[in-house]
């Protein structure tokens, strides 16, 4: 099967469960949401399937490749990119800088790699802060560089971790186009964390709900959200 | 390829480059003895900080023990010469291998232990002491009592030996403080030095975009090991005597990072303006103590605390060093100094 599977993949911090036999499947060119209160454990989900750790049970493989063991820039060379919740920009390199990092994952030569670096920027909409360091972006525009930098690497599969936290609704919509259209054109595959239930609800397929570091509920955005145990485990966060 | 670094520098840039080139290959024609000798000591200063900033000012890794490899490269070269009759270009290919190698091993172990930052800097540290204290007891190149190129008459300039007048070692160090400027200039635009910049920055996201973290720093390590060497070289025929004591002491490790740090770690142009500040000012602070020392006062580390001093003024005033400011003082601004 292509696309990544996540296999009964679990993840012990100390004391603490943080992710407990969570399986799920992303479908190639599949477009799927991962939500769930804060806690639930999607971050480290990512974390795990990025190689930043390796699960403690399970397994994660994308097109057949095992991806346990390998580093995060071995799991970037497979194809998969990811987005840090809390940003991580090279700060004091430019906009455009940044993205030329990742451009030059996918092209050894630097002044193509900017050029398609440019071109992501735009797309973005930073093309006029390109030459700003990246220390002085809001957070808003440190998500969207977040988003540049991994698209530059070319990958077939993004993983998104709260890219549209900040964002005012027309920028939401902006960015959900923006991820449509990038899913639909170029055929990556997305995979995206997302509080922001505006966008999960318009752009996910297919969602699955964590809660506790354990899946409780998966199936289409319409029928997720009037799930009992989904409405439960949100009751005191903000309403759904 | 030079025309396309040079576009990026401003034109006010390029005529002060040129001007201070064409004052720098003119200078022996006008100066005397001494004042090539702190020119030398500029160079030295220059070169070195250049090859410590590739470590940490591109890659972001501290390293306070690089005259662990500028002695490998001193007393590699200085055996080879004296009891096989190397010529020193060829000591200075063996030397840098050397200390390449000394450096991807001492890399690896802090890099896959993961000691990193000061801890790192400590790591090397106990490498520079520990060779210090290996070559102590090391005969063939003299122990602790020292190790001594021979002199040739300094009438004949031999390149091939380097064994030669001042004026030789002049330009033998300028050339080697513009070659490692242009080399590091080429590096900052390359894909390696992207990469460098990018796990300077952040590890982690550097990681994420698919650099592989551990083998781009055990570069850096090994390249700026390679150079350090090289200068260690020059010093080793320019001052025909080697003492373990100060070869492998960690004031030189200190000196080196000075002028990078003083004109602005992780630029090009921090290296070469700190090295032109710092060297007339420690001159001058010896030349002031120095009727001071025959009344019997003890001033044996006054250099290295004006140094300190330096560094904390920079460090408390000018966080980014002398260049970035120099920079737009110059007119040279159009954003950020390089
Ligand atoms: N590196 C870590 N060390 C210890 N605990 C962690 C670490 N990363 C996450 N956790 C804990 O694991 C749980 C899940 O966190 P996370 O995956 O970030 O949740 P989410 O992204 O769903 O908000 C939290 O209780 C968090 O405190
Ligand atoms: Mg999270």
């Amino acid at each position: 099967m292509s696309g990544l599977t996540v296999r009964g993949i679990s993840k012990r911090f100390r004391g603490l469960q943080a992710v407990k036999d969570v399986s799920f499947d992303v479908p190639e060119h599949g477009l799927i949401g991962l939500i769930g209160p804060n806690g639930a454990g999607k971050t480290t989900t990512f974390n795990l399937i990025a190689g930043v750790y390796a699960p403690d049970e399970g397994e994660v493989t994308f097109g057949g490749q095992r991806l346990n063991g390998l580093r995060p820039d071995q799991v970037c060379a497979a194809g998969i990119a990811r987005t840090f919740q809390i940003v991580r920009p090279f700060g004091e390199l430019s906009v455009l800088d940044n993205v030329l990092v990742g451009c030059l994952h996918a092209e050894a030569d630097v002044s193509a790699a900017r050029r398609r670096a440019g071109e992501i920027v735009d797309r973005l909409g930073l093309g006029a802060k390109r030459d700003q360091v990246a220390a002085s972006l809001t957070l808003p525009d440190r998500k969207r560089l977040e988003v540049a930098r991994a698209l530059g690497t070319k990958p077939k599969l993004l993983l998104l971790d709260e890219v549209m936290a900040g964002l005012r609704p027309t920028e939401v919509d902006q960015m959900v186009a923006f991820f449509r259209e990038i899913n639909r054109d170029l055929g990556v595959t997305i995979l995206l964390i997302e509080h922001v239930m505006r966008a999960v609800m318009a752009l996910a397929q297919y969602v699955v709900v964590l809660n506790h570091g354990e899946k409780i509920a998966e199936g289409t955005p319409e029928r997720v959200v009037r799930d009992p145990a989904v409405l439960e485990c949100y009751l005191g966060e903000e309403a759904v | 390829m030079l025309k396309l670094w040079l576009a990026e520098v401003p034109p006010r840039g390029k005529l002060y480059l040129a001007l201070l080139l064409a004052a720098l290959l003119a200078a022996p024609l006008f100066v005397d003895g001494y004042l090539l000798s702190v020119l030398i000591l500029v160079f030295y200063f220059a070169y070195l900080g250049q090859a410590w900033n590739i470590m940490m000012g591109f890659a972001g890794q501290l390293s306070l023990g690089h005259a662990l490899y500028f002695g490998i490269g001193a007393y590699t070269s200085a055996a080879l010469y004296v009891h096989l009759g190397v010529s020193p270009w060829f000591g200075m290919i063996a030397g840098g291998a050397f200390a390449a190698a000394i450096g991807a091993f001492i890399g690896a172990l802090g890099f896959r232990f993961k000691i990193g930052g000061v801890y790192f800097a400590i790591l090397t540290i106990a490498f520079a002491e520990f060779t210090r204290i290996l070559v102590d007891h090391l005969l063939f190149v003299g122990g602790s009592g020292g190790f001594f190129l021979p002199i040739s008459g300094r009438s004949s300039n031999d390149l091939w030996t380097l064994r030669g007048a001042p004026v030789m070692f002049y330009y033998v160090w300028l050339a080697f403080t513009v070659g490692v400027l242009i080399l590091c200039r080429a590096l900052l635009s390359s894909r390696l030095g992207y990469f460098w910049l990018a796990i300077r920055e952040d590890q982690e996201a550097a990681q994420a975009l698919g650099i592989d973290t551990f083998r781009y720093k055990i570069f850096a390590v090994m390249l700026s090991a390679a150079l350090t060497a090289c200068g260690g070289v020059l010093y080793a025929f320019y001052n025909n005597n080697l003492f373990p004591s100060a070869i492998f002491s960690i004031n030189r490790s200190i000196d080196m990072l000075l002028g990078a740090i003083i004109g602005g770690v992780g630029t090009l142009m921090g290296p070469i303006v700190g090295a032109f500040i710092l060297t007339p000012l420690g001159e001058t602070m010896t030349a002031l103590v120095e009727p001071l020392k025959g009344l019997g006062a003890k001033l044996d580390g006054i250099k290295q605390v004006f140094y300190g001093l330096c560094v904390v003024l920079i460090v408390v005033f000018q966080r980014r060093g002398v260049w970035p400011w120099l920079w737009r003082r110059l007119g040279l601004d159009r954003g950020e100094g390089r």
